[in-house]
């Protein structure tokens, strides 16, 4: 294991950002640190960075104890979400920032840089400063500055979160192959569960401060540990005091099996090939369903019809920890 | 791995369509402002300021070719630009240390501080005179007596005019480098660190560059109102011909004497230093900055 997190606790104050976390991070995968805002994911990612210092617990990089390593000798790579760019820097400067410190010679900075510059398709741009760039090409120039020190741990703070949607998606996918090419051991943070799950090899979800739930993007998708999880990987709709996805509820225009659910269709809207139905049940429960538009069509559903639920077989379901107005 | 990057290439640098300023539209509200303001500093600051010069050239160079031949003035001119130099050094090592304490840590009694610090400014230069002669006045003053047995004279001597014009340019350094240190934020030098950089490295390779104009602007400022100090100054520096005499003791003692010319004369070299630090700075500073 390449970092070993133990027994970590932070507070802000009264507030809580770390609860007794406790994590590995496997050597050479890309690992993503996903939850909601204010969730202590930053924090844990700047503590392991030695950018902030925790109340208690340990932090071990590479199985070397860092708790009390001041940042700049910890061998971190650390990116940041506003870039934190050396502005009176031109590009070549900024990356070979990190070379110049530990005094290499002239010429291995400058076969370095020239690498490095041409991995982020930055080769051109070399002798111009970070105000002439934009937002994607300086990220990029940053994640340059922090691999060309070869650190044992690439840190990435919401790297893309500054970003436009389209340069965000192509960045991702990016790094994605970037980071087959380099195998660094790379942890980001990111709040939006389709980066995490696209581009990550392991995701440990952090909500309030607790690690939830560790595991692949398809072992969190298919097998949540909880509601939390389940919800924040993908919609949920709740149905008769379990958590599902709503396009994992078939919809019957008669009671065909037992235990099916009784309600009616309280609204309906379509877009593109998809169907959504808000299902008002006799329990007074409001369930959403999603179903293609052919399947609505060859049972006829419209606003005001009387359909029966049920959980399609197979499905990822969790209890839920709503209170069901059912029961 | 480069198709979805290619087109940054051929993207136009961002950056020149956002610096352009906003389009102003034109209404007479506009031009009517723009009359009060150039009025009121025609009559409040450039009409005064030049009658200035031309009372000076009111004989040719005369008048400046005769104050530079008595002695007296050449020492006095000498004697405020050392002190003036002394001044700009220590409220530039002092500021910038201060200005990083007061930005980047926080401490019990930091809002007093920030406050004590917009003294220097708020009160009036005689009464830090009077101060400084309180507490290191050589017979009676609270710390004066024991400087003096070492042999040190504060009050009517060099050291005690460099204290008293430190003293009233002190807030201009600290509020020059302040908001330039908030707007950088802490995030480069956290990243300077992440790539190994020392404490010292950092502030040397990454702090200093970025709050570089906010010093010069700050030199500048501190040099111009160290010329010009006179309050503090007279009360402290005795006020000795050809000893403790400033520029500015100068130009008013010239103007009593009735001797108006040396005192234009005078008047007119101490506001040329500072016009001549305005369009230095205005002229080597790069053209994205302020």
């Amino acid at each position: 294991m390449s970092i070993e997190v133990s027994g970590l606790n932070k507070k802000f104050g009264d507030f809580v950002a770390l609860d007794d976390v406790n994590v590995s991070i496997p050597t050479g995968r890309l690992t993503a640190l996903l939850g909601p805002s204010g969730g202590g994911k930053s924090t844990l990612l700047r503590i392991i960075a030695g950018l902030e210092k925790a109340d208690t617990g340990s932090v071990t990089i590479e199985g070397v104890e860092a708790t009390h390593l001041p940042a700049q000798k910890r061998n971190v790579g650390f990116v940041f979400q506003h870039y934190a760019v050396f502005k009176h820097m031109t590009v070549a400067k900024n990356v070979a920032f990190g070379l110049e410190i530990r005094k290499k010679s002239k010429a291995e900075v400058a076969a370095r840089v020239d690498e490095l510059l041409a991995l982020v398709h930055l080769s051109q741009f070399a002798h111009r400063l970070p105000s002439q760039l934009s937002g994607g090409q300086r990220q990029r120039m940053a994640l340059a500055r922090a691999l060309a020190v070869e650190p044992s741990v690439l840190l990435l703070d919401e790297p893309f979160g500054a970003l436009d949607a389209k340069v965000r998606k192509e960045l991702r996918e990016w790094l994605r192959r970037l980071h087959d090419e380099v195998h660094v051991t790379t942890i980001f943070v990111t709040h939006d569960q389709e980066e995490a799950l696209e581009v990550a090899d392991e995701i440990v979800v952090i909500n309030e401060g607790r690690v939830e739930q560790v595991g692949t993007p398809d072992q969190l998708y298919d097998d949540p540990a909880n509601d939390f999880v389940m919800s924040f990987l993908g919609e949920v709709t709740h149905l008769a005091g379990t958590a599902v996805r709503p396009h994992d509820i078939d919809v019957a225009t008669s009671p065909l099996f037992a235990g099916a659910v009784e309600g009616t269709v309280a609204r309906m809207v379509r877009v593109g090939f998809e169907v959504r139905l808000v299902v008002l049940t006799v329990a007074g429960e409001e369930v959403s369903v999603v179903l293609t538009r052919t399947h609505a069509r060859s049972l006829g559903i419209e606003e005001g019809a009387t359909v029966w639920l049920t959980v399609t077989a197979g499905a990822t379901v969790v209890p839920s920890m709503r209170p069901s107005l059912a029961g | 791995m480069a198709d979805t990057l290619v087109h940054d290439v051929a993207a136009p640098p961002p950056v020149e369509a956002s610096r352009r300023p906003p389009r102003v539209r034109r209404t007479p509200t506009t031009y009517v402002l723009r009359l009060v303001a150039t009025a009121y500093l025609f009559f409040l600051v450039a009409w005064p300021v030049s009658l200035v010069a031309t009372n000076t050239f009111e004989d040719g160079l005369g008048s400046i070719r005769a104050l530079l031949e008595d002695p007296d003035i050449v020492v006095a001119l000498q004697l405020s630009v050392y002190v003036a130099f002394f001044s700009v050094v220590i409220n530039t090592l002092f500021g910038v240390g201060m200005s990083l304490l007061l930005v980047r840590y926080e401490f019990p009694g930091k809002r007093l501080l920030n406050a004590l610090l917009d003294l220097p400014l708020s009160v009036s230069p005689i009464v830090v005179g009077l101060a400084l002669v309180l507490a290191y006045g050589g017979r009676n003053g609270w710390l004066g007596p024991t400087l003096a047995g070492w042999g040190l004279d504060i009050i009517f001597s060099t050291p005690g005019i460099i204290m008293a014009t430190t003293f009233v340019a002190l807030p201009l350094m600290i509020r020059e480098i302040v908001p330039v240190l908030e707007e950088v934020g802490i995030e480069q030098e956290q990243a300077a660190q992440s790539l190994g950089a020392s404490g010292l490295q950092c502030f040397r390779r990454i702090t200093l560059p970025s709050i570089k104009w906010g010093i010069v602007y700050g030199v500048v400022l501190t040099l111009a109102r160290s010329l010009g100090e006179f309050g503090a100054v007279k009360v402290v520096s005795g006020n000795v011909l050809g000893q403790t005499r400033t520029a500015t003791l100068v130009v008013e003692e010239k103007y009593l004497n009735f001797d108006q010319q040396a005192a234009y004369a005078t008047a007119f070299l101490l506001a040329m230093v500072s016009v001549a630090c305005i369009v230095i700075v205005a002229i080597i500073r790069p053209k994205n900055h302020g």
